[in-house]
């Protein structure tokens, strides 16, 4: 074989309920480098496609929660093993990106995911609580997931700032609604890939391209979202967003504004920032 | 009958028992409780706070205009880095102090709850007081163990909380929102409701007397523009229990001010009846999660669930139930049923029931003897109820109950959730294996089996979806007043 | 209306079940949960009863009282004491009325019928080899046979615990049906010496098996160990009472017994008794409360009715 071979280029399209649809609305837009060279046209997700989603999330939710928390942190296991496989395509798109050192951000992503995944069977025993009522009674409190999650990615560290919002909020059973970083889609594009291949049930993370200011204010907007995960929100847009999210009660959550590389940005507090506490009584008597 | 008695003995009717209000010394007018002192307000004006039993009106409040309440926001500001300072095993000792306070003077503040609020005294004196009491306590203890909570995250106060409380559990809900807030070293504006301030204002007189540092507490009356001056003030977090409408207007109002925000609001929540209950409990559970407090409750079970093959047994047994619950006279000790809080709140209720027989549901109400003047209304109960009714989705806040039936677990599951709110459900079945799947299942913040309308200061309380956001109660109720190293903006 | 006229009433309770039912009848019975139960109790405890309403409880708790002794001491000199207090508890008031009955021995029945003849007070005996009813059967019921036929109109019999408590309900329901039978046209009051029984599941559904086997009442407790009568526990066999009634159409009787010393003691069973089975059970046919130094305490707190001042023990006399 030669290696002057014509390659065979990706086409980039929407992660929904399992499936690689293109965007209902037939556009794309254009991604470009760091440098200003054309990469490619992705998918640009419509409102419809955003509702699609969710449907397909809210599908999955159940019984994502339902599985036992040893077989979610072995699935969100087996999607680091599956990002080790394609490194060289997460560095190059992250160096397409202009990361500064796409090596690291790949390893970074991976063991967020490891790190994410050995939670999923500790965290109600570090966040839950029996409580010592007053009164003939057993009470216990327990974190479970919110429901279906909506993420704004964060535009800088695409791929691991996209990992440190998503493996925190379907750890514990939620699924999630992704909007992809706009100006830097490709990672998350690579990571539904894997995501598809790996053992996460369709549905279970919904990854759509596309302009933020535009598919945010619908994502905050959506009666059936529980919670919005606002890291990646623009600032001029986190007003706006907030006030959607009060239609429904929605949970708006912010990560840690710290360094994605560093220890403070994983925490367990990631994930209950998007649990709810359910505190069951029940009486003691024979 | 296989047998008549001759001569059947007349019914025993209970003397009336009125608690004394002698133990309560009211003021013609109150100020607003600011920097530690009783101050007139800005704007000039006062209302006047009934007893919604009699409609006699017990005292003119203070109405706290924008610059009251920016003066209030001041003096907490200005207490707060002393609080922030003080070592936290001093400040427990004041918190402490208060828990003490008010279990000394339980009676007074329970006479005066009832009063103002038309709560039974039997409520007030054994449920709301004795828990206002245990919550300082139980917050106390944490003021200095705070690290032991939230391990290598330096847990530190926020700074200033506004506090904007309901009129159903008017003292409770001002223990539930100060014992934390002043455990974690944040200072506080509480706003207490308009139709029963009265309580809030005799804490303040507690709060004087347990020498807290001046401004840590302070105390505005008012009513809903009140609230939304604290809203808008400067403050760093807002603690709110209310309705949802109101709540998703303060989300709004705080949005992009960076203002921490917990939210306490409405419910629907369902009650849940399996044919295998223990029944006679289960009618009690039933009883007391929809008529205590005259069903104004967030957590009220105001949807009865029946497993279809008891419905006819259970329903039997509720209408004899409600034939002995006495309705009247808050201040009398064996009165079940108090008065309705306000008359807002009368014609809201009447209002929905309205509905209720409008579409089409068959409306049971025991034969009682109201008093004349006040805001009543008979504890009441709608069969032939679907989901779709109003009175199956709308949160009522009155003793009205909605009652469906189901067939399986899967039918309770899903009508139980059917709804925006999640605060709480109740489970009745004596099948372990059954309660525990239930209640992974419903969706609520608080599930009660077997129990009903139970509270502690140990166990978190708060809702999902349209009931809101954060806990209030046990460890969990600690995190919304701290900033956390790492933790989330 | 006399006493007696309204603890008259036409005929024994006959079973409404075989043996052979007996198991199923067990089985069927209502679980009950003990929290909810203790907690509804607790809550009807704190009825504060005032004024007029008291004088009536008060009043009441004397016409529903069966006036026992039950030691191996009794004579029948002492069996003449108490027949004379409880035909005239308060020998300086008459308006004061006298008890349902005086409940004793089978020996000193006798004694009993003598004294109370013509005065409305029945005559009440423990039977059946009381308390603990593990005598031989033929023993037991020779015994119930003889006290009826020596004049008592009640009788008060122990459930067979061992019976019971082993899972043998068909002869344990045999054994009151027997009882039953060997009562004739006196009352048969079935004592389940709930303290022994350890739950309240197993309180209800002795209450069914003796309401089912004929019982005109069911009885707490003995008076011989150490747990008596609880508010709770008569709960739960009221609402027993209650759900027989819903589904005979037949009245059963509650008889509390043991450790009632105190006039609120009283009342809180009678706001019980009100509140859950109503006021056609206010009445001595259909609620007693076995006791034998609550009555004085009864005699004091109305003396303080009508006086305003706190009795003092010596002003009553002990029997």
């Amino acid at each position: 074989m030669s290696d002057d071979r014509l390659p065979v280029r990706r086409t980039a399209k929407l992660f929904i309920g399992g499936a690689f649809p293109r965007s209902e609305s037939g556009r794309t837009y254009e991604v470009v480098a760091h440098d200003g060279r054309p990469l490619v046209h992705v998918a640009r997700a419509s409102r419809k496609d955003l509702r699609e989603a969710v449907v397909d999330a809210r599908g999955a939710q159940g019984p994502w929660a339902g599985m036992t928390a040893y077989l979610r942190g072995q699935i969100l296991y087996r999607v680091a093993e599956l990002m080790e496989g394609r490194r060289a395509q997460f560095e190059a798109e992250l160096a397409d990106a202009g990361a500064a050192d796409p090596a690291r951000g790949v390893s970074a992503a991976i063991d967020r995911w490891v790190w994410y995944a050995g939670w999923a069977d500790k965290i109600a025993q570090v966040s839950g609580a029996t409580n010592p009522v007053a009164g003939p009674y057993f009470n216990f409190t327990l974190p479970e997931p919110t429901g279906v999650v909506g993420i704004v990615a964060p535009g800088d560290q695409s791929l691991l700032g996209l990992v440190s919002r998503l493996a925190p909020a379907i750890v514990s059973g939620n699924t999630a609604v992704v909007i992809a970083s706009e100006a830097a889609p490709m990672p998350a594009v690579t990571l539904a890939e894997v995501l598809s291949t790996s053992d996460v049930p369709p549905g279970v993370v919904n990854i759509l391209m596309g302009v933020t200011a535009e598919l945010v204010p619908w994502l905050a907007g959506h009666m059936d979202v529980n919670a919005i995960d606002v890291t990646g929100v623009p600032d001029d847009l986190l007003a706006e967003v907030t006030e959607l999210s009060a239609e429904n009660v929605k949970r708006v959550h912010r990560g840690p504004d710290v360094d994605p590389f560093s220890e403070a940005a994983q925490s367990p507090y990631e994930i209950t920032g998007l649990t709810e506490f359910k505190t069951v009584w029940h009486p003691i008597g024979a | 009958m296989s047998e008549a008695i001759e001569h059947p003995p007349a019914t025993w009717e209970y003397a009336p028992a009125p608690e004394s209000k002698d133990v309560v010394r009211l003021e013609d007018r109150y100020g607003l409780f600011i920097g530690g002192e009783f101050v007139e307000p800005k704007s000039g004006r006062y209302f006047a706070t009934i007893d919604p039993s009699t409609e006699e009106p017990l005292a003119e409040v203070a109405e706290a205009g924008s610059e009251d309440v920016a003066l209030a926001v001041e003096a907490a500001r200005g207490a707060s880095p002393a609080w922030q300072a003080l070592a936290g095993s001093e400040r427990a000792k004041y918190v402490f102090r208060i828990a003490r306070q008010l279990q000394e003077r339980a009676r007074e503040f329970a006479v005066l709850e009832s009063m103002n609020g038309g709560k039974p005294i039997k409520e007030s004196r054994d449920v709301d007081l004795p828990l206002a009491a245990a919550h300082f306590f139980y917050y106390a203890g944490w003021a200095d163990k705070l690290d032991y909570a939230f391990p290598g995250r330096s847990p530190r106060p926020i700074g200033v909380a506004g506090q904007i409380i309901p009129w159903n559990f008017p003292m409770l809900m001002a223990a539930w929102k100060l014992a934390p807030a002043l455990a974690t070293g944040n200072t506080v504006v509480l706003k207490p409701a308009e139709t029963t301030p009265l309580t809030a204002l005799l804490l303040a007189q507690v709060i004087q007397e347990a020498e807290l540092p001046p401004g840590v507490v302070n105390i505005v009356t008012g009513a809903g523009a009140t609230g939304a001056a604290l809203v808008d003030a400067d403050v760093d977090k807002i603690a709110f229990t209310g309705s949802t409408d109101v709540g998703k207007a303060i989300r709004r109002a705080t949005a992009g001010t960076g203002k921490r925000l917990t939210l306490e609001l409405g419910g629907k929540a369902a009650n849940i009846v399996f044919e295998d209950a223990a029944l006679d409990q289960a009618v009690e559970g039933v009883v007391n999660g929809i008529f205590f407090n005259q069903g104004h409750v967030c957590c009220a079970g105001s949807r009865l669930l029946v497993q279809e093959p008891v419905f006819d047994v259970l329903l039997g047994k509720l209408k004899d139930r409600l034939q002995t619950l006495r309705v009247g006279d808050p201040l009398d000790k064996n009165t079940d049923i108090g008065a309705i809080n306000s008359r807002a709140q009368l014609d809201k209720i009447t209002e929905l029931v309205g509905s209720g027989v409008a579409e089409g549901a068959e409306i049971y109400q025991p034969e009682c003897a109201l008093p004349e003047r006040g805001f009543w209304f008979r504890p009441t109960l709608f069969t032939g109820v679907s989901q779709s009714h109003r009175i199956a989705r709308e949160e009522i806040f009155g003793p009205v109950l909605s009652i469906l039936t189901f067939r399986t677990p899967e039918e309770a599951v899903e009508k139980a959730n059917n709804t925006p709110y999640g605060l709480s459900a109740g489970i009745w079945s004596e099948k372990g294996s059954r309660i525990l799947w239930m209640a992974d299942r419903l969706r609520a913040g608080v599930v009660w089996a077997n129990t009903f309308n139970r509270f502690d200061p140990t166990s978190p309380f708060g809702g999902y979806k349209e009931s809101g956001f954060g806990r209030e109660g046990g460890l969990h109720g600690l995190e919304p007043y701290l900033e956390l190293d790492g933790g989330s903006r | 209306m006399s006493q007696a006229a309204e603890i008259e009433r036409s005929a024994p309770a006959t079973p409404v079940a075989s043996p052979a039912e007996a198991s199923r009848l067990v089985a069927r019975a209502p679980t009950v949960d003990a929290v909810g139960l203790e907690g509804r109790a607790t809550s009807l405890a704190t009825r504060s009863i005032k004024h007029d309403s008291k004088r009536r409880a008060l009043e009441l708790a004397i016409r529903c009282m069966d006036l026992t002794t039950l030691e191996g001491s009794d004579t029948a000199g002492k069996i003449v004491a108490i027949c004379a207090k409880a035909v005239r508890p308060n020998p300086l008031d008459a308006s004061i009325p006298a008890v349902a009955a005086v409940c004793l021995y089978p020996q000193l029945v006798p004694v009993a019928v003598e004294q109370l003849r013509g005065t409305g007070v029945a005559v009440a005996s423990v039977a059946g080899g009381f308390p603990s009813g593990l005598g031989p059967l033929d023993a037991r019921l020779r015994e119930i046979a003889e006290v009826a036929s020596a004049g008592a109109d009640e009788i008060d019999i122990v459930l067979n615990r061992s019976l019971f408590l082993g899972g043998r309900y068909a002869e344990a329901f045999e054994e009151l049906v027997a009882a039953r039978e060997a009562a004739g046209s006196a009352h048969l009051k079935v004592i389940l010496e709930t303290g022994e029984l350890g739950s309240y599941d197993r309180v209800r559904q002795a209450s069914v098996l003796a309401m089912a086997a004929g019982a005109d009442f069911i009885k707490t407790s003995t008076g011989k160990i150490g747990v008596n009568a609880t508010l709770p526990t008569a709960l739960c066999m009221m609402e027993a009472a209650r759900e027989f009634h819903a589904q005979t159409g037949r009245r059963v009787g509650i008889k509390v017994a043991g450790g009632v010393r105190r006039s609120k003691q009283a009342i809180q069973y009678l706001v019980l008794v009100n509140e859950t089975l109503g006021s056609s059970w206010m009445t001595p046919a259909l609620f007693r409360i076995g006791a034998s130094s609550l009555l004085n305490d009864v005699l004091m707190q109305l003396e303080k009715g009508t006086t305003g001042r706190y009795a003092g023990p010596d002003y009553f006399t002990i029997d």
